[in-house]
């Protein structure tokens, strides 16, 4: 079983997390936070199987990660997992990126954690591998995506979103979201009417 | 999501994700999985929404669906939609399917029941077309057997099949791994399994499957490693391998190499060890993984020879290695290395003792207490050290201001307790008690821990008796007044300690040596009498001694002694430490409870156990023990320190003297030997167990510096063998420990959404009200079900085989495990097994020719010759199938679920349906099953079926009856005869529900036809009208039987009572086969076969009044017999003519 999925760039900025285990939000920050420590300190011609930290953790677990540029992909698994196979995935995954966004680079993580995540769905899901054959991946994603642009994306948003939105406690919503080092400022939702 | 916390839009999550828009569910399917989990409250009003998703015509939501499900699913989602899955599972799309299959493990997790049900149908996804599907099921089924393997046994000639026929690497690394489970439990099954993996491996270019290949190969070995020599030849191959992947410049490769190294070692050390120079390589490499991984090795690779130098190598890693968890990792294992198998490998315990006060010096480290345990363990169990360790000890304890500097976050001052009480325990060893003694009466101590502390103040008068006692004999009265003035004035620190047990010692103490002082001033002797305080020696225990004393008969553990308090108590437990049971190994000793009889009858009983115990060090007198027994200072043998060589070295730690010793010391050794020309070979190590200290020379040439005397630790008498290792209960995956082979029980089926039995209406209060919860109605499910019943039914002719399933079981796993892998080329079917395994009851011709008709279906698909084997197992699997799914289908009859009755295995039939059109209109069509209620002898259930075959929208539906004499529909309190029962549900266009309506009987022997009418509205764009449907619902007698299995027995009981009444028909132009026949007859008249011969069968049915119905059912060329014997004979005479008529239709 995989536990955790993380990307990382070489400063600790989370790119994308996925944890198939529940943990709280405060300990996902941890998580991340310690395992990047682990990988971060690490040379570039060391081995890529770190045995686990202590969060997500115990002996069974490692943590399996490969380096590209800027960004780190870490795998957490346990002992059902074979540690060469995993790496495979991750270049798989990293190569399925690529072809999704044409040449991936970090902004295409941050602008689109989305569609990450929906290229990650089709590969791992609930901690267990899918789909390793990345043409299948590309086929399904296109699919989707065409599906998507056939409702007319997001644009079309129906009123139940709309008044989804409407009905949200706004004080209650962060107004000053971090993502990593951009800051976004929303703005003062106007008012449905 | 993205680190916040996001509970707060939950209700708008699910607001989002029931978006008719793809691209809105995806989006809250996606949202849903990143912050749903077990403890969110909205999730309940999931399901309804997920259920619609799941079957959504569209693939993407189906699996949007499936994607967020497995990261959130909870108990209750898993069994609302366990059913819902388990359809998915056999979707036409393999993109469904694959994630249906995935799936699954998700909800056995959280809903265990699910598991017996749904194996079936896993299991089939094993040899799925689509290789996606294929891999998922394997994951899934690697998943559950990694946990617990022994109920995944049986499954391993189908993964065997799959191994030695998939390509693909992803599913061999899985299945090879998952045989890595399996081995252990059988090993007749790693033998099979040997010759291909070695294949694999010389085979393969991935180094993954390579890796995994060595892997499971080691765990072949490993099971096989008791009694089969003749594998050296795969061992070797594995090392080799493992040689070449150390050697490789890929760290990862390295990594894995060592870690796969490590599992050989435990069973087959020398292989491994040849490898030496490799491992100690790899000590120094830069990255601590695979340095941690070498470390591990070492453990196994160590000998009495080498013991020294590989320490030593790792004393210059640790004292490198600062303040990181790399050294406490390296700390941790130079102790495991040195005391492993008792000892085994230590030839100078001096040495070891230093190398522990070395260790000592490190800082941060959170060991200490282990450092603290090896101390107490080799002073107490190695007699001939104390002095030396004592010595050793008294120097901890006065330099113990270096140690102690920062007690908060310091562990190694657990030493200080180690010390304290070495010193205390065997103060006749010591040389400056006085000076030790005021080291531990230091101010400084009182900041240590609280339970060293205690150790120190019980210890403290431990070494001041032996003091006075030195004194007193001496006559030096001065001296020992003196002491106890010190005593007297230092104490009462301890006194004012805020740690309970110090204080209570400390007060008990100084009130003792104030009385001493009184009696000293009067000049009466007390030496004696303070020393007797602490006579007699300890014994070493083992650490499970107090678990494994027997609980007496008649003495209940859990019972209370006095009723509990009613409140609660907070309970202020002191911090737990691990010395606790040494405190109470003191007190053994000071508890003479046990009068002299009983001790006497036990020390006896104690020597005859030890006796008889091979690891016990008798006390024979052979001459290398002579000194034991004389506990005198001067016999035992130290070390003739050589002066040729210095005695300090500068600048070197301590340790490294008594290496440099002891290869002098071998040296000298060595040239004795020679002298004596004593020709033995040097490598011959490795084999000598625990009997240590009893050595002789041609078994070991380097004799220990110490004739040490290692004591076993004691066991308490009758000490119960048993070492169970506790498991842990709260492990999530011990739920899915379930014997998968075992037929299905009535109680286990999936719970489905059903519709509300009228029955329920009447009688609201018998049985738990089956609630409605969807109007989604579920066809496609049912035919699923039927279609499984089929499959149940098929096993009718069988019967007899029933009973020998268990049995058969094993067979089959044998049978396979037992002859060679598939290639064997004959075109016979292989009988042998095949009737062991297969239909008992049927004579060798029909099951021949049965075997030909399979076979030429088989040639048809499949030409290659071994899949015909396989066929035949997949026979053997089935017919298992068949009979879990009997039992579930004698329980449906209970549930008053429409049943329908199988086929025979093999031959394709045609698709059967019990459901028999009832009316039908532009509107809607009925179809109707008619069931007999177990439970009551006078009703029927009557499931319908109705189809909108409209474009409109059917509501308000109502059915009713014209009811007549004999029968009636049973209708709801209060209303009348004329009164319709509503259908519960409304239908869409092009949907299908099914409703059921129960009727009571009074006679049942003859058939009966019904008027009824089915009004309902139907609602369209420009409106809506009333229409009507008129129909005749046909009460057949053969819906008033059930079947009923019978054994033959009973069954020629019955028919020789006599009080049957016969009847016969003959039905012409029959040309399907006499099994299809009889499937026939099974299936819509309700009968279940009891024997079967040749073209004959007999068969069995009951009528829910009791009637008993027999047939003997015989197939001529053209034609059937049938002779019919029943307890009523109209009722006899009415079914003969239905089957007639069902058989004219062939």
């Amino acid at each position: 079983m995989i536990k955790a999925i993380l990307i990382f760039n070489n400063h600790g900025k989370p790119r994308l997390s996925k944890f198939y285990q529940r943990y709280s939000e405060d300990t996902q920050q941890q998580i991340i936070r310690e395992t990047f420590h682990l990988v971060s300190k690490r040379d570039e011609n060391v081995c890529n199987f770190l045995e686990g930290g202590l969060l997500i953790g115990g002996s069974d677990n490692k943590l399996i990660y490969r380096h590209y540029a800027t960004l780190y992909f870490v795998f957490c698994v346990d002992s059902s997992e074979s540690e060469l196979g995993i790496l495979d995935l991750i270049q798989v995954f990293v190569e399925t990126l690529d072809k999704c966004f044409e040449n991936v680079c970090e902004l295409d993580l941050i602008f689109h954690v989305d569609k990450v995540h929906n290229i990650l769905a089709e590969m791992v899901m609930g901690g267990m591998v899918l789909e390793t054959n990345m043409n299948e991946i590309v086929t399904q994603i296109d699919a989707q995506n065409k599906l998507e642009k056939s409702e007319a994306g997001l644009a079309g948003a129906p009123a139940r979103a709309v008044s989804a939105v409407k009905n949200m406690n706004l004080p209650e919503i962060p107004r000053n979201i971090n993502i990593g080092d951009i800051s976004i400022k929303v703005p003062n939702l106007p008012t449905f009417k | 999501m993205l680190g916040y916390d996001i509970s707060w839009a939950a209700f708008n999550i699910i607001e989002v994700m029931s978006a008719s828009k793809f691209t809105f569910k995806r989006i809250g399917y996606l949202a849903a999985s990143q912050c749903f989990h077990e403890g969110t409250d909205v999730i309940m009003l999931t399901t309804n929404q997920i259920r619609k998703d799941l079957s959504s015509p569209n693939q993407y939501d189906t699996g949007v669906a499936l994607t967020g499900l497995s990261c959130f699913v909870t108990p209750d989602l898993a069994r609302d939609l366990a059913n819902d899955i388990m359809t998915l599972m056999s979707h036409t799309k393999p993109y469904i399917r694959k994630k249906a299959v995935l799936i699954m493990y998700k909800v056995f997790l959280k809903y265990p029941e699910s598991l017996r049900p749904a194996f079936p149908r896993l299991k089939e996804k094993l040899e799925d077309p689509d290789p996606g599907v294929q891999s998922a099921a394997v994951n899934v089924i690697c998943e559950l057997a990694r946990r617990n393997p022994k109920n995944y046994l049986s499954l391993a000639p189908l993964f065997f099949k799959l191994m030695t026929s998939s390509t693909n690497n992803w599913v061999l690394i899985k299945i090879i791994k998952l045989f890595g489970a399996l081995t252990p439990l059988e090993p007749r099954l790693g033998k099979k399994l040997i010759e291909p993996l070695t294949n694999l491996i010389h085979s393969t270019s991935a180094m993954s499957l390579l890796y995994e290949c060595v892997n499971t190969v080691i765990a072949v070995l490993i099971s096989l490693s008791s009694g089969m020599p003749n594998h050296s030849a795969s061992i070797q191959l594995c090392v080799q391998k493992l040689r070449i992947l150390i050697e490789d410049s890929d760290q990862n490769l390295k990594y894995l190499g060592l870690l796969a190294m490590s599992k050989i070692l435990k069973t087959h050390p020398k292989s491994v060890q040849s490898h030496k120079d490799l491992i100690l390589q790899c000590l120094d490499d830069k990255d601590e993984s695979i340095r941690l991984r070498a470390l591990d090795l070492l453990y196994g690779m160590v000998s009495k020879k080498n013991l020294m130098e590989i320490v030593k190598k790792l004393m210059i890693h640790v004292d490198k290695a600062e303040g990181t968890t790399y050294r406490d990792e390296l700390l941790t294992k130079i102790i495991d290395i040195c005391s492993q198998s008792n000892y085994q490998y230590i030839t100078n315990f001096e040495w070891y003792i230093s190398i522990l006060v070395e260790l000592t010096r490190l800082e941060g480290t959170r060991h200490g207490h282990l450092i603290a345990a090896q101390m107490l363990d080799v002073a107490i169990r190695v007699k001939a050290i104390r002095k030396f360790a004592v010595s050793q000890m008294a120097m901890l304890l006065d330099n113990a201001h270096l140690i102690a500097s920062n007690t908060q976050r310091n562990g190694i001052c657990e030493v200080l307790y180690a010390a304290a009480w070495i010193c205390g325990e065997f103060s006749e060893h010591l040389e400056e008690a006085n000076q030790t003694l005021e080291a531990m009466l230091r101010p400084k101590v009182t900041t240590l821990p609280g339970h060293i502390q205690a150790v120190y103040v019980q210890n403290m008068v431990k070494l001041y008796a032996s003091i006075l006692q030195q004194k007193e004999q001496a006559g030096e009265k001065e001296a020992a007044q003196e002491i106890t003035q010190l005593m007297i004035e230092r104490l009462p620190q301890f006194v004012q300690s805020a740690d309970l047990e110090v204080q209570e010692r400390a007060s008990c103490i100084l009130q003792l040596i104030k009385y001493i002082q009184k009696l000293q001033i009067k000049e009466v002797p007390v030496a004696e009498e303070v020393i007797a305080l602490f006579a007699g020696e300890l014994n070493p225990v083992a650490p499970k001694a107090q678990k494994k004393v027997p609980v007496p008969e008649g003495l209940d553990l859990d019972a209370w002694i006095n009723e509990p308090p009613s409140d609660s108590e907070s309970e202020d437990e002191k911090p737990k430490t691990i010395f606790h049971d040494e405190e109470q190994r003191h007190s053994r000793h000071r508890q003479p409870e046990i009068d002299e009889e009983e001790l006497a009858r036990r020390r006896e009983a104690r020597k005859q156990e030890q006796a008889n115990n091979p690891f016990y060090i008798k006390s024979s007198p052979s001459p290398q023990k002579r000194y034991q027994d004389t506990p005198g200072v001067e016999h035992i043998p130290v070390v003739q320190i050589d002066l040729s060589v210095p005695l300090k070295v500068p600048g070197m730690p301590m340790s490294d003297q008594y290496v440099k010793l002891e290869e002098e010391r071998r040296h000298k050794q060595k040239l004795e030997k020679d002298k004596k020309k004593k020709k033995q070979k040097k490598e011959k190590r490795g084999k000598h167990h625990r009997h240590n200290s009893l050595h002789t020379e041609s078994e070991e040439d380097i004799t220990p510096a110490h004739h040490v005397d290692i004591i076993t630790e004691e066991m308490p008498e009758n000490a119960l063998p048993s070492d169970e290792d506790d498991k842990d209960p709260n492990d999530p995956y011990k739920a899915l420990d379930i014997d998968l082979d075992k037929p299905l029980a009535d109680s286990e089926k999936l719970p489905v959404q059903r519709h509300r039995n009228a029955e329920t209406l009447k009688s609201p209060d018998s049985e738990a009200p089956p609630v409605e919860k969807s109007k989604k109605p579920k066809k496609k499910e049912k035919k699923h079900r039927e279609k499984e019943r089929d499959k149940g039914k098929k096993k009718e002719k069988e019967k007899k085989v029933v009973e020998e399933k268990e049995e058969k079981k094993g067979e089959d796993l044998d049978f396979w495990l037992s002859t060679a892998p598939p290639p064997v080329s004959t075109t016979q079917p292989q009988s042998g097994p095949e009737v062991s395994a297969a239909v008992v009851a049927e004579p060798e011709e029909v099951k021949k020719e049965e075997r030909e008709e399979q076979q030429e279906e088989d040639e048809g698909k499949k030409s290659s010759k071994h899949k015909k084997k396989k066929h035949k197992k997949e026979k053997e699997e089935k017919s298992k199938d068949k009979k879990k799914s009997k039992k579930k289908h004698h329980s449906e009859e209970e549930a008053t679920e429409s049943v329908q009755n199988g086929t025979l295995d093999d031959e394709p039939l045609p698709p059967m349906s019990s459901y028999r059109l009832l009316a039908e209109n532009p509107y809607i069509k009925m179809t109707y099953d008619i069931q007999g209620n177990l439970q009551n002898d006078s009703q029927v259930t009557v499931s319908v079926i109705f189809e909108n075959k409209s474009t409109s929208f059917l509501k308000s539906m109502e059915l009713n009856v014209l009811d007549s004499l004999n029968t009636k529909m049973l209708r709801p309190e209060g209303s009348s005869v004329h009164d319709g029962i509503p259908v519960p549900f409304q239908l869409p266009p092009g949907i299908s529900n099914e409703a059921q309506f129960v009727f009571t009987l009074q006679s049942i022997v003859m058939a009966q036809k019904l008027k009824g009418t089915l009004s309902f509205i139907v609602k369209n764009d420009e409106g809506s009208t009333h229409e009507k449907l008129d129909f005749k619902l046909h009460f057949s007698c053969a819906s008033y039987l059930i079947t009923t299995p019978c054994y033959s027995d009973a069954f020629a009981k019955l028919l020789e009572s006599g009080d049957l009444h016969m009847s016969s028909i003959k039905v012409d132009g029959i040309s399907i086969s006499f099994q299809h026949l009889l499937a026939k007859i099974c299936f819509h008249h309700h009968f279940s076969v009891v024997e079967r011969v040749d073209s004959c069968a007999s068969m069995y049915s009951r009528s829910i009044q009791g009637h008993h119905v027999c047939l003997l059912v015989k197939k001529g060329e053209n034609s059937v017999s049938i002779d019919g014997k029943c307890s009523d004979s109209t009722l006899l005479s009415n079914l003969l003519d239905e089957m007639k008529e069902t058989l004219s239709k062939c």
